[in-house]
């Protein structure tokens, strides 16, 4: 039995989908041009004008937006509300440059809060629930986000933010939590926590995660599934475009449901800019239809995609986006190959290592190198130096058959590799590839 | 007859083995013989003690990879040929060993091995057929 949150919205028919989508973009596009005048200049320099963009069919004759276009406008300059209309800021961690700061007035707040409740509704919450909030509070979006949503459906929020694991337990244990939101590698680690302080999934009330704001793969959910005895859905945002509940799993857990009616999507090729019909993998690009405070137009988010119309079973009709396959940015090319650190660890995992580990990448007399940490579990220990040089070489022969590059796979101790109470590092590319 | 090695995961990195130690040393664990088996990235410490079980409980509450291995310890003559007699025994019996470490005794010419092979039954059973002592666990324990 699907839950709905907004049924009208979210099993809306195609036609009167696009039907909002083009009334909305029309007047998005006009706002825009009127009060940014960044973006202003871009559509001028396109030789494009507002009254070009009659609906979503136009939508490709608009100017990209990309995160160097952020940061040269940081921090104004692409706000299109005068401040005495915003009411709060969030702002992405800075890990791959200068921070982006994001701007909301009390209805982008509110309709962003919206989305964050139909993703909650979507994996049965309602105001029954207990729902522990264990994304990071303050300018990272997760927190506020999923919290906003929890209040909107009327759950008892836990507003716990991200640490503190043991304290995480016994609120979870006390208080009964009955769904948990937080990184998908933070809810690992709160199982593999669970496991060492002797509590079993089934002591728990809790039923559904939802996990977001970093790559998982499909082994990592079964994992986490098991260690926590609950469902885990992804959910799918970025600070850029308002934050998590652009996009939301259904209990059908076969993709995300876009939150079209306000986030419009589509598919480009990432090296020529053209649009790619349904089905393409390719990078995905949002047009806020909604926003106020910072409507972003044409938002190249760098994450390689691929967006489905099939017709879900849980009924509703939004279109459907796979779980990025890797961003690229956090895309590596070694040797000439492209690596995404997940493909490592759909092999970690399915090999029977705990999804913790460190890839480096250096060079060395011009080749680069490959090197995996992985942790190294009891199970596969031996007291032998041949028996743990095994399981490196069957560990590396393994990555070798995915990536076709030979890596050197060290097994360390386990816990030696640091944990993450938020976004976890994965790589650490030590190549000086630019000087 | 059978005598629990104890075996550790220790990462190359400056004071893990100071680590390994102090922790024994805080737990009253005695250490009766070890070895330490190296390559580049890490080592295996494998240790006798008195009191293994134990020894393995505080390790991993310290979060060290451990493992408990089968071994066989047998006495010899701390003299010019006395290894050479077992090794020569388990030989003729087709038996590989992975492994070894010997100490002395702290009285008396004897010398004991920690022999790690593929089969333990058949390795004690040659050395018995060829009058080698076998050290019981306790006995090893209690030295």
């Amino acid at each position: 039995m699907a839950n709905y949150w907004n049924k009208e919205i979210e099993c809306m028919s195609r036609e009167d989908m696009k039907k909002l989508q083009d009334e909305r973009l029309v007047a998005q596009v006009k706002h825009v041009y009127e009060n940014v005048p960044y973006y202003k200049n871009l559509m001028d320099e396109k030789g494009v004008t507002p009254d070009d963009i009659k609906s979503t069919d136009d939508l490709h004759k608009l100017p990209f937006l990309t995160k160097a276009d952020l940061r040269e406008a940081y921090p104004y300059g692409l706000l299109a509300k005068p401040l005495s209309e915003c009411v709060r800021i969030q702002s992405t961690s800075g890990t791959t440059g200068k921070r982006v700061v994001a701007f909301y007035t009390q209805h982008d707040v509110d309709l962003w809060e919206d989305c964050c409740a139909r993703a909650i509704t979507a994996v049965g919450g309602t105001n029954e629930d207990v729902c522990q909030v264990a994304y990071g509070y303050g300018l990272f979006t997760g927190g506020p986000g999923l919290n906003g949503g929890s209040h909107k459906v009327g759950c008892l929020t836990l507003p716990m933010s991200s640490g503190n694991t043991e304290r995480q337990i016994q609120f979870m244990t006390d208080l009964g939590a009955t769904i948990l939101c937080c990184t998908p590698s933070y809810a690992a680690y709160i199982g593999e926590t669970l496991k060492e302080m002797g509590i079993s999934p089934d002591d728990l009330k809790l039923k559904a995660g939802i996990f977001g704001a970093e790559p998982w793969t499909e082994e990592m959910r079964r994992e986490i599934e098991k260690s926590l005895g609950i469902k885990a859905y992804d959910i799918y945002g970025l600070t850029e475009t308002s934050g998590p509940g652009v996009a939301f799993e259904c209990e059908a857990q076969t993709g995300m449901h876009i939150n079209e009616d306000h986030f419009f999507a589509e598919i480009i090729d990432p090296d020529t800019g053209e649009v790619l019909p349904e089905g393409s993998k390719g990078e995905l690009v949002f047009t806020s239809l909604t926003k106020e405070a910072f409507p972003l137009l044409r938002y190249r988010t760098r994450d390689i995609c691929v967006l489905t119309r099939e017709k879900c079973s849980c009924g509703r009709t939004l279109v459907k986006m796979c779980k990025p396959m890797g961003r690229s940015d956090d895309m590596l090319i070694i040797r000439g190959v492209n690596v995404f650190p997940s493909q490592i660890e759909t092999v970690l995992i399915e090999q029977g290592y705990a999804p913790n580990y460190l890839i480096e990448v250096d060079r060395r007399n011009n080749t680069d190198t490959l090197d995996i940490n992985v942790e190294l579990t009891e199970e596969q220990f031996s007291d032998t130096v041949k028996g743990i040089q095994e399981k490196e070489y069957e560990l590396a022969q393994a990555i070798k058959t995915i990536l076709g590059i030979n890596p050197k796979v060290h097994l360390v101790s386990p816990k030696s590799i640091a944990r993450s109470e938020g976004k976890a590092v994965r790589v650490v590319d030590k190549r000086k590839l630019h000087d | 007859m059978l005598i629990k090695q104890i075996s550790i995961f220790v990462e190359n990195k400056p004071g893990r083995l100071s680590a390994v130690t102090k922790l024994l040393s805080d737990n009253g664990i005695d250490i009766r013989a070890l070895s330490v088996a190296d390559t580049k990235d890490f080592g295996i410490l494998r240790l006798i003690v008195n009191n293994p079980t134990k020894a393995c409980e505080v390790l991993k509450e310290a979060d060290c990879t451990v493992s408990l291995t089968n071994v066989i310890a047998i006495g010899i003559h701390d003299k010019p040929g006395g290894l050479s007699a077992a090794m020569d025994c388990l030989y003729s019996a087709n038996i590989s060993v992975e492994y070894m470490y010997a100490f002395i005794s702290k009285s008396e010419d004897q010398a004991y091995v920690i022999l790690r092979v593929e089969n333990n039954d058949k390795a004690v059973e040659a050395l018995k057929e060829n009058d080698f002592t076998i050290l019981k666990a306790e006995e090893v324990y209690d030295m």
